[in-house]
C-alpha cells in the first residue's frame, strides 16, 4: 500500500472540524494572533516620536519578531496534543486499527497544524503591513517595507510553523502528558526564535541570500524531521506504553 | 491439567458481508492461531495459543481480566508484534509489513469506542470511510447506520449519546469497511442490561448475515447465547469447543431426582439401573451419574415407582458455561497456590 493522500486528508479534516468546535483551541487561535498585532503596532505607530532615526530599523526589527511569535508557537501547542491527546482520549486505537501508515497519520496532524497557523500568520502579517502602510510615518513604513524584513517574515512563517509542528509531534509521540508536551514542546521552538531574534534585532547581518539560504536549511530540516518523527512513532508503544 | 486446544471449527456457511457486498478472505479458515506467544520484557501476556475460527463463525474468547484477551486482539489486529508463533488474519501471515493489508480487511472495536466526541456521528463514519479509502462513502455510512439501527441520529453530537449508543456508532464506524473478521473486545462492558441486550441483538443480526466474528468477553452468557465455538484464555488457552462439549468434557452427566421422602434403601432402587453409574444422596433427593440421560430417566422413573416413592421430579442437570470457566480458573488458581 503506497502513501494515501485520501487518508491525509480524513485526518487532517477531522482534526480542523475538532479544532472548530473546541472553545479552547478557537480561542488560542484568536486570541494569541490579536495580542501579537496590536503590540507591534503600538510600537510601530509609537516609534517615531521616540526612537533614534539610527535605530529605527532596530524598532521595526522587534516588532516584526513578534508576529514570527504567532508560526513558532501556535501549531507546537495544536500538536503537542496530537498524539498523546488522542491517547489520552482513547480515540487513538481506532485510529490505529485502520490501514494509515505513520507518515500518514503525521502528515494529516501536521497539515491540520500547519494551514490554520498559516492562514492566521500571513492574514496578521498582511493587516499589520496595510496598517503602517497607511497610518505610520512614511520613515517607519519605508523601513518596515525596504530592507529583508518582508522576505524573512514571508520566507520563515511557513518553516517556523512547521518545526514548531514537528517538535510539537515528537514530543506528543513521546510523551504521556499533554501538558508535559505542551511545555517541552514550547521550549523547542525557542531556539530557532531565538536566531531569528538575532536576525529580526539586526545582531546578524541579513542579506538576501543569508535569508534565502537559512530557509532553504530549514526546510531540509523540517523535511528530515518529518521523517525522524515517523520511525520515532511506535504504535505498540503508543498503546500498551510498552516497546515490542 | 493439560490445556485442552483444537485448531479446527467452522459455522459451516458462507461469509456474507454485513452491509454490502463479499470481501474475499482466502484460505480454508478466516483466523488461524499457530503457538502464539506475546511478553512485554519479563511478563507473559499469553503464550502457546493455538486455535482456529472458521469463516463465518462467531467465535468467543473468554477468560479473567489480564487474561490477554485484547492483546490477543491487538496482536492478531497487527498493532502488537508476538513475540514469537505464527498466525495468520483473512488469509494473510501475521507480520508487520502486512499490517496495513490486514487492517484494511478486518475491523477490530475496542472496549472503548473511541469517538470524536465534538464530532457528529456522520463525521465520526465519514473520517474512518477516508481511512480505510472507502468509494460510495455515503452509500455505505448509511448502511452501517442501517445495520445498527441509528440512521435518525447521524446529525447528533457524538458528545450526546449515551453510553450505549455511542457503542453502537462505534459498532457502525466497525462494519464500514465490510470486514472479512471482526473483532468485538468486550462490545457490552460498562452497560446496562438494556443497553447490552441492543447490542446482543446486533451481533446475533451479524452472526445471522455470516459475518465471522471474534468476541472476547467475561460475560459468559453473553458467550453463551452468540458463539458458535468458545476458548478459555488464561494466559494459555485452557479449553476450546462448543459450549455443550466443554460441559461434557468437564462434567460427568447426571440426573437430578427429588423425591417426597428419602428412600429406605436407595442403593437397592438405583443401584443396577440401566444407564445409572452411580449416586449421592442430595438434600431434596438423589444426583445420580448417568452415562445416557435418555436411557437412565425412564428406568428410574419405573425403578421408584414401583418402591411406592413419590417422585417430584426427575430432570437432567444442566451445567453453564459459567461452571466451566469457573471450574477452568478455579483449577488455575489451586495450581498456583500448591
Amino acid at each position: 500500500m503506497s502513501f494515501s493522500w485520501t487518508r491525509v486528508r480524513a485526518i487532517t479534516v477531522k482534526e480542523l472540524r475538532d479544532y472548530r468546535r473546541n472553545h479552547f483551541v478557537v480561542a488560542t487561535m484568536t486570541v494569541l494572533p490579536l495580542l501579537f498585532i496590536v503590540l507591534p503596532l503600538i510600537q510601530v505607530f509609537d516609534a517615531y516620536a521616540h526612537v533614534d532615526s539610527s535605530n529605527l530599523n532596530l524598532h521595526v526589527g522587534l516588532s516584526m519578531l513578534y508576529m514570527l511569535v504567532i508560526p513558532a508557537f501556535l501549531p507546537s501547542t495544536l500538536s503537542a496534543y496530537s498524539v498523546v491527546g488522542e491517547r489520552e482520549q482513547g480515540t487513538l486505537e481506532p485510529v490505529l486499527i485502520t490501514p494509515i501508515r505513520p507518515e500518514e497519520f503525521l502528515v494529516g496532524k501536521a497539515l491540520a497544524a500547519f494551514v490554520p497557523t498559516l492562514v492566521i500568520a500571513y492574514l496578521v502579517f498582511g493587516i499589520f503591513l496595510a496598517a503602517a502602510g497607511l497610518f505610520a510615518h512614511p520613515a517607519i513604513a519605508s523601513a518596515i517595507y525596504a530592507g529583508t524584513h518582508v522576505l524573512v517574515q514571508l520566507l520563515f512563517t511557513p518553516l517556523l510553523a512547521g518545526w514548531g509542528i514537528w517538535i510539537g509531534i515528537a514530543v506528543s509521540a513521546r510523551s504521556t502528558d499533554v501538558r508535559v508536551a505542551q511545555q517541552l514542546s514550547v521550549l523547542g521552538s525557542v531556539p530557532l526564535l531565538a536566531i531569528l531574534a538575532l536576525m529580526s534585532l539586526n545582531v546578524i547581518a541579513v542579506s538576501t541570500g543569508l535569508a534565502v539560504g537559512l530557509a532553504a536549511a530549514l526546510l531540509a530540516v523540517d523535511l528530515l524531521a518529518w521523517r525522524a518523527v515517523a520511525a520515532m512513532f511506535d504504535r505498540e508503544r503508543l498503546i500498551t506504553g510498552s516497546h515490542a | 491439567m493439560e490445556s485442552r486446544q483444537a485448531t479446527t471449527g467452522t459455522a459451516g456457511r458462507q461469509p456474507r458481508s454485513a452491509v454490502g457486498p463479499l470481501t474475499p478472505t482466502g484460505g480454508e479458515h478466516a483466523v488461524t492461531v499457530e503457538h502464539l506467544r506475546k511478553h512485554f520484557g519479563e511478563r507473559v501476556a499469553f503464550e502457546d495459543v493455538s486455535f482456529a475460527v472458521g469463516h463465518g463463525e462467531v467465535f468467543g474468547f473468554l477468560g479473567p481480566n489480564g487474561a490477554g484477551k485484547t492483546t490477543t486482539v491487538r496482536t492478531l489486529g497487527t498493532l502488537l508484534s508476538p513475540t514469537s508463533g505464527s498466525a495468520t488474519v483473512a488469509g494473510i501471515p501475521v507480520s508487520a509489513e502486512n499490517g496495513p493489508e490486514i487492517r484494511s480487511r478486518i475491523s477490530i472495536m475496542p472496549e472503548s469506542p473511541g469517538l470524536y466526541l465534538r464530532l457528529t456521528v456522520m463525521e465520526n463514519l465519514e473520517c474512518f470511510a477516508g481511512l480505510y479509502e472507502l468509494n460510495d462513502v455515503r452509500g455505505r455510512i448509511d448502511r452501517a447506520l442501517r445495520a445498527v439501527n441509528l440512521e435518525d441520529r447521524a446529525g447528533d453530537q457524538c458528545g450526546s449519546l449515551s453510553k450505549g449508543l455511542r457503542q453502537r456508532v462505534a459498532l457502525a464506524r466497525a462494519l464500514l469497511n465490510d470486514p472479512a473478521v471482526l473483532f468485538l473486545d468486550e462490545p457490552t462492558s460498562g452497560l446496562d442490561p438494556v443497553a447490552s441486550r441492543e447490542v446482543h441483538g446486533l451481533i446475533a443480526s451479524l452472526r445471522e448475515r455470516g459475518v465471522t466474528i471474534f468476541l472476547t468477553t467475561h460475560r459468559l452468557e453473553e458467550a453463551e447465547r452468540l458463539c458458535h465455538r468458545v476458548a478459555i484464555l488464561n494466559t494459555t488457552l485452557r479449553m476450546i469447543g462448543r459450549p455443550d462439549e466443554l460441559r461434557d468434557q468437564l462434567f460427568s452427566r447426571s440426573l437430578d431426582v427429588r423425591v417426597r421422602t428419602p428412600l429406605q434403601d436407595p442403593n437397592a432402587v438405583l443401584g443396577g439401573l440401566p444407564g445409572v453409574e452411580g449416586w449421592k444422596k442430595l438434600p431434596t433427593g438423589y444426583a445420580l451419574a448417568v452415562s445416557d440421560p435418555e436411557l437412565a430417566a425412564p428406568a428410574v422413573a419405573r425403578a421408584l415407582v414401583a418402591a411406592e416413592s413419590d417422585i417430584l421430579s426427575i430432570a437432567e442437570s444442566r451445567h453453564s458455561l459459567e461452571d466451566v470457566y469457573l471450574e477452568l480458573i478455579n483449577e488455575d488458581v489451586e495450581a498456583k497456590s500448591r
